[in-house]
């Protein structure tokens, strides 16, 4: 059943895992995945602790190759090129794929110069552009109210729901074309989780995301397409209403309904 | 609840026990801890005058007919040495820790690095001090200079920046290192505008502690520094030195230069006393 690939229903795809298999050392974490992610949707991929989505997720932007005993098999095709070929040039597939993670990872800076981080390494700005850019990424991440008289002061100053906030502003500055979110609400109060999930909402007009999430009813809520992985097998991957009202398998139905995990 | 009274009072008698003795360990040190301290302000505190600092140390002499010296001299030859040595010391030491931290995690090179580092830490400064004066006390070099001298001390801020720099640069937490990486940022990149900065209070208390370290080292300057009786900020030759001065005069039969070396004693203190409070108030106001 692993070596199902999902049906877009006629959306582009924008990254295509094909045969992927993933090891942390001789632990084997991911077994031959397949699977499309649709171009300007949001894919949310679910399944208990341990069973892989969040290193599926670490593998998009390579962020495992870090990790000398981690290594990956098989292919992962963005725009199709094969990611996973070893003349991958990683600083510029990062750029290209960001990523927000689970707890909120201000730099020591001010908020001014965090949005500016990612975008500075690539981009020759002006001042004005600068401004500009800090002003548009942190109104897409519904920060921009709250801190435009204090942009000087430092990304650690904010508040955890505004910190990630600004993580999702300075990912979005960079001007990438997939964001990766990794359980990006977990460490987050209610209120600033329904924020953050209107945001997911409003960025994929112009992003591909990838969310893992370990709350089913943020994954029902904010996600085009729904992946329900156990034990580093795709279970099963459909549109996410179809997940959630009419599992075709009964291991996604067990876990989507808390008889199960 | 079955309590058992017996047993219970008997641990009551071991905690009561091990009170008194831990308060007895700490009084005897604090008691010649205080000693020292009182001896040092009693005697340090009166020759404390403006004359210290702006006349330079007098020849020796006892009794009432003494010209009124100071150590000027020497307190500058003191901060010279001690600013060289950190200059030298600083930039290799926080680059090595760098290095150790964030390049060589897990290769022999920074193992065996890390290992000669902890030894250096730990090595006699009178060994660095005759190993400088073997290497640069010769005829054909200065010879006997202020020079040879911060090379000795900076041998001794090398390690304990390395140090410092290393253990702080491990505490920035690793998500940081890759929400850098997640943007595509190049690996000097992040280590000078992510971990550095993010490890910035510590390495400055480093630092502080590298100053407090060799404030009161002797021995390296004894074999390279040596003395010099007048005002020199000559770093190509020998230059007066705080501890040095003390050594060469406290044993000496002079009140004049014991007075002087009681005063050096004091404002030594002073400084260490100053590098430790600025060390903690950086470490607790990230």
């Amino acid at each position: 059943m692993s070596n199902l690939v999902n049906k877009l229903h006629g959306n582009n795809s924008k990254i295509k895992v094909r045969n992927l298999d993933f090891y942390y050392g001789d632990f084997h974490a991911l077994k031959d995945i397949n699977l499309d992610i649709a171009e300007k949707k949001v894919t949310a991929f679910i399944g208990p602790s341990g069973c892989g989505k969040s290193t599926l997720l670490r593998i998009f932007n390579r962020m495992y190759s870090l990790y000398p005993n981690q290594r990956a098999e098989g292919e992962i095709l963005l725009d199709g090129k094969n990611i996973l070929a070893p003349d991958q040039d990683l600083n510029l597939l990062r750029a290209n794929v960001g990523m927000v993670f689970q707890a909120p990872t201000p730099f020591p800076m001010s908020i001014y110069d965090n949005v500016l981080f990612g975008a500075k390494l690539y981009e020759k700005m002006s001042r004005a552009d600068m401004d500009e850019r800090v002003e548009s990424s942190l109104r897409r991440a519904a920060l921009w109210d709250e801190v435009k008289d204090k942009l000087k002061q430092p990304g650690s100053s904010l508040s955890g729901g505004q910190q990630q906030r600004l993580c999702i502003a300075r990912a979005v500055a960079a001007k990438p074309e997939v964001i990766l979110l990794d359980e990006p609400t977990s460490a987050l109060d209610p209120i600033s989780t329904a924020f953050i999930e209107e945001l997911i909402e409003e960025l994929k007009s112009d992003y591909t995301i990838a969310i893992v999430t370990h709350n089913m009813q943020q994954a029902s809520r904010c996600s085009d397409y729904t992946a329900y992985m156990y034990l580093g097998d795709l279970i099963e991957m459909d549109k996410t209403k179809n997940i959630f009202t009419n599992p075709k398998q009964k291991a996604t139905e067990d876990y989507i309904t808390g008889k199960f995990g | 609840m079955q309590l058992n009274q017996s047993i219970y009072e008997k641990r009551k008698r071991k905690n009561k026990l091990f009170l008194v003795l831990s308060i007895c360990a700490t009084t005897f040190g604090l008691f010649f801890l205080v000693m020292i301290l009182y001896a040092l302000i009693s005697k340090g505190v009166a020759n404390l005058n403006l004359d210290l600092f702006t006349r330079d140390i007098p020849s020796a002499c006892s009794g009432s007919q003494c010209k009124v010296g100071g150590l000027r001299n020497v307190i500058m030859g003191s901060l010279l040495i001690t600013f060289y040595a950190l200059l030298i010391g600083t930039p290799i030491g926080i680059l090595c820790g760098i290095y150790l931290a964030e390049f060589g995690r897990g290769n022999w090179f920074a193992r065996t690095t890390r290992f000669v580092n902890d030894l250096l830490l730990s090595t006699p400064s009178i060994i660095i001090g005759v190993f400088i004066w073997g290497l640069m006390v010769r005829p054909q070099l200065p010879g006997y200079s202020g020079w040879a001298g911060s090379v000795a001390l900076s041998l001794l801020v090398i390690p304990v920046v390395v140090r410092t720099t290393e253990n702080m640069l491990n505490l920035v937490p690793n998500r940081l290192r890759e929400a850098a990486y997640a943007l595509g940022t190049p690996k000097w990149k992040l280590t000078l505008a992510v971990t550095l900065r993010a490890a910035k209070s510590g390495v400055l208390t480093g630092i502080i502690l590298a100053f407090a370290r060799i404030s009161g080292e002797t021995a390296p300057l004894l074999f390279t520094s040596l003395n010099n009786q007048f005002y020199s900020t000559d770093m190509n030759r020998p230059m007066a030195n705080l501890p040095v001065m003390i050594f060469n005069s406290a044993l000496g039969a002079y009140d004049n230069l014991i007075d002087l070396a009681w005063s050096a004693a004091f404002l030594i203190t002073i400084a260490v006393l100053f590098a430790n409070i600025m060390a903690r108030y950086i470490g607790t106001n990230k």
